[in-house]
């Protein structure tokens, strides 16, 4: 099959602005508010929202964090943690935005909740992602979504600051 | 990989996983909570037929770190001293439900034997004077996160490399991660067969060297006559103050513990701007975190 592009690389730019923006209007503005990407996937648009709020309001703190430890379906496949988590700011009494490209069955998310935990105790968490595909296995949604995109679950979708592919 | 016996038989694929692996989980052991749920439910048991104190806590706090239930079994307080095979202690604790047996034994090869007779993983914590790999990759993270990287480095391994079982194993891992090893040590301390090239005057390598690593002297070598005394051998292989003005400012002291002061080390390493003794034991959890996670977190039953 071959891959079809569902946002080119403006509309991906035009979508993190609005996430931007989104993300400050929610909070009324940015006081407490820390973006958290997640390893590998979301870490760009990480940086990219944090790039854009910088922007538009201030700069805000961001890192990244690496939930593999945290899975559960450790034991089950192999599991090989990407880059090292990187939070180098309090998390207690922060609203943590977690930053992901796809959004799909929520498991990821869920490990990464409990990441967060034991760095400490957010006033809130709040989801970013590029794409929700659907086929959610958790009660898990996002706050701020850059496209709602149907997907069967043998699709592939590659979601990046050069646009997003289905295949 | 199911087992974790030895350097060679792990190679050099799996060094480098694990020393990344240990990243992870250094980040971790510098949480305020440095603990993750990775191997929540596995039970890992140490079964320690020689004395050690720093191997084991570090193997347990390890194991802890990673959620996992660990239990222990110390020979002198067993029934092995009933007269219990090795076999037959080892089938009585798998029957118990065990995923990892970390062992430690007076007779090389023990880990290879012990995993025949039980489906759990085996982890090497030191068998006879033959292996120790988690020591050697502990060694090897400590090196990597001064230098980035062991490649090209010069690392001289002082002291009784013969029967040292730390000493082949940071032999193997060194030069398997690109490093040049020489062995210094009086001729009655060094290898019968090199393992790698040997000299006995620490002098000639010692500026040269971007890593000093001292070996603990055994008090029982001086009973076999293997060098004349401790006196001697602190003149001759120990690091004086004068030998530590002689290092390079970059190079690194290291030692496996625990040091006979002044004999091997005759310097207060708290005053070597190059010591990382200490940092050793620290990153010694991080590593066999590692080694525990690859084991039973990795999905490697293969």
């Amino acid at each position: 099959m071959t891959a079809k592009q569902v946002l080119s690389p403006d509309d991906v730019r035009r979508a993190v602005t609005r996430m931007a923006h989104e993300v400050i209007e929610r909070n009324q503005g940015i006081d407490g508010v820390v973006l958290v990407g997640l390893q590998r996937g979301g870490v760009w648009l990480a940086d990219a929202l944090a790039a854009e709020i910088a922007r538009i309001a201030e700069p805000v703190p961001h890192g990244s964090i690496d939930a593999s430890l945290y899975r559960d379906d450790i034991g089950l496949r192999p599991v090989s943690p990407g880059s090292v988590s990187d939070i180098s700011f309090p998390i207690d009494g922060a609203i943590v935005v977690l930053a992901d490209d796809v959004l799909y069955t929520g498991r990821t998310v869920k490990a990464a909740l409990d990441a967060i935990g034991d760095y400490g105790r957010p006033a809130a968490v709040q989801l970013a992602v590029l794409v929700d595909r659907g086929h959610r296995e958790l009660p898990i949604r996002p706050d701020f979504v850059g496209k709602n995109l149907p997907t069967s679950s043998a699709e592939t979708v590659v979601a990046s600051a050069d646009g997003v592919t289905i295949a | 990989m199911k087992h974790f016996r030895s350097i060679a038989e792990a190679g050099s694929e799996a060094l480098q996983r694990l020393l990344e692996l240990a990243d992870h989980m250094a980040e971790v052991n510098r949480r305020p909570n440095p603990k993750v749920p990775a191997l929540r439910g596995k039970t890992v048991c140490n079964v320690f037929f020689e004395d050690s104190t720093r191997t084991r806590l570090s193997f347990e706090t390890a194991a802890k770190r990673l959620s996992a239930d660990t239990m222990n079994f110390a020979v002198s307080s067993s029934s092995v001293n009933k007269g219990e095979s090795l076999r037959d202690t080892i089938e009585t604790i798998a029957a118990m439900g065990v995923d990892a047996f970390v062992v430690r034994h007076k007779s090389s090869g023990a880990p290879w034997q012990i995993s025949q007779w039980t489906t759990a993983s085996v982890v090497n914590a030191g068998d006879g004077w033959a292996n120790h790999p988690t020591q050697a990759l502990l060694d090897s993270y400590t090196i990597r996160t001064a230098f980035g990287s062991l490649d090209g480095l010069r690392i001289g391994i002082v002291g009784d490399v013969r029967h040292s079982r730390v000493a082949r194993s940071d032999i193997e891992a060194f030069t398997m991660l690109g490093a040049d090893v020489v062995l210094v040590g009086p001729r009655t301390l060094l290898p019968p067969t090199p393992l790698a090239p040997a000299t006995a005057c620490l002098d000639d390598v010692l500026p040269k060297l971007d890593v000093l690593y001292l070996l603990r002297m055994q008090h029982e070598r001086m009973n076999e006559s293997l060098v004349p005394s401790l006196r001697e051998y602190t003149a001759r292989f120990g690091l004086t103050p004068e030998r530590a003005a002689r290092l390079q400012p970059h190079a690194l002291v290291m030692h496996p513990g625990p040091m006979n002061r002044g004999v091997e080390i005759a310097v207060d390493p708290a005053e070597l701007p190059g010591a990382v003794i200490t940092k050793q034991v620290t990153n010694g959890i991080a590593v066999r975190m590692a080694v525990l996670f690859d084991l039973l977190g990795s999905g490697g039953m293969e």
